[in-house]
């Protein structure tokens, strides 16, 4: 199930972003992801695979199939 | 000259004696114009998913916290067990490194037993904070008003503890005065200068001034201001309630006696 699948020449790989099951292209960085999904990195943080991945390693960090990636904001509270 | 307005927690100088929540505001808005009549400087935030579809036209919190004005402290609210505490602890932390904003090193520690009582469970709370503190965080414990747990969180390093007026949202107050009063004995025994923050349960401007004349150094709040009929009146309220409980507590009460005592002198009189 989460293990890369050739979507025609597209490879495409499943991972799990905020608890729900997204394809995305192989090998995508963080920051390609978070570009996806129009978040602003300056105001999110991310874990991947319960590890933090600051924000200077956006770019660098390149995702695999299967990853646990955790995308969260400040909202309000007391 | 009386120093009644700023309090010190860590490394940390809060210009007010409140500190103020971010929750349950009608708008980013209101909520924004209501941080500005409490004239607090230091507001709290919790810490949750991105929302991957739907975002409210780009819309975030912190688009309408000024980093200039506001410190910001990053809260575990919603929290049940040490480990979740901690993770969310470090993920505030990162997202306000390099962003802007104060706030980045120290956190409200909240781990809760239940979502009915919302009541702080005291052993996750205490595995928390030990870890936070090796960690490198300054550490506000938002906690239940027992003495002696109280005093073992002072001991394991907490910058300031905080123990619950009453459960939070309730609107109830300072349940337990005495509670308070001894907690304040106890830890400022070793420090005076140790804080010790009233955090949550308070309904009305009244219940504030109570907190403060009893001689905590603080009140967080959020339901009181975001809940109140008119939020914006209830802000301006709740500061001035804060700043009045401080003068009185160090102007030092009178003494309670059962009879009366005549303000004006019994000499003189002209039917005397």
């Amino acid at each position: 199930m989460l293990s890369p699948v050739i979507y025609g020449k597209i490879n495409l790989m499943e991972v799990v972003v905020n608890g729900q099951i997204k394809q995305v292209v192989e090998g995508i960085s963080v920051q390609e992801l978070l570009d996806q999904f129009q978040i602003k990195p300056i105001r999110v943080a991310v874990e991947r695979n319960r590890e933090i991945v600051t924000r200077k390693q956006f770019s660098a960090t390149r995702l695999t199939a299967g990853d646990q990636i955790e995308i969260v904001t400040f909202v309000g509270g007391g | 000259m009386m120093d009644n307005n700023g309090l010190k927690i860590g490394s940390y100088a809060l210009t007010s004696r409140l500190i103020v929540g971010t929750g349950k505001y009608s708008s980013l808005e209101l909520m924004r114009d209501c941080h500005a009549a409490s004239g607090s400087n230091c507001v709290t935030v919790a810490v949750r998913r991105e929302r991957l579809v739907d975002k409210t036209s780009g819309r975030n919190i912190l688009d309408f916290i000024d980093p200039e004005k506001y410190i910001l402290l990053p809260n575990t609210a919603g929290c049940f067990t040490a480990e979740e505490v901690v993770r969310v602890a470090r993920l505030g932390r990162e997202m306000l490194t390099d962003s802007g904003f104060r706030g980045a090193d120290w956190v409200k520690l909240e781990c809760l037993g239940d979502t009915t009582t919302l009541l702080p469970e005291p052993v996750g709370t205490l595995q928390a904070l030990k870890t936070l503190v090796a960690d490198g965080f300054q550490v506000l414990v938002y906690c239940s008003d027992d003495v002696m747990l109280c005093k073992r969180l002072q001991d394991e390093g907490a910058a300031a503890i905080m123990p619950a007026g009453s459960p939070i949202g309730s609107g109830q107050g300072v349940l337990n005065p005495n509670a308070i009063r001894i907690i304040l004995e106890q830890l400022k025994e070793k420090n005076p200068d140790y804080p010790v923050i009233v955090d949550a349960g308070v309904g009305t401007a009244s219940d504030v001034s109570l907190a403060m004349e009893l001689g905590v150094d603080g009140v967080l709040l959020n339901t009181a201001i975001a809940g109140a009929k008119v939020p914006l009146q209830m802000a301006k309220a709740m500061g001035l309630a804060t700043l009045s409980g401080r003068l009185a507590f160090e102007a030092g009460r009178i003494p309670r006696k059962l009879y009366a005592t005549a303000s004006s002198p019994w000499e003189g009189r002209i039917n005397a």
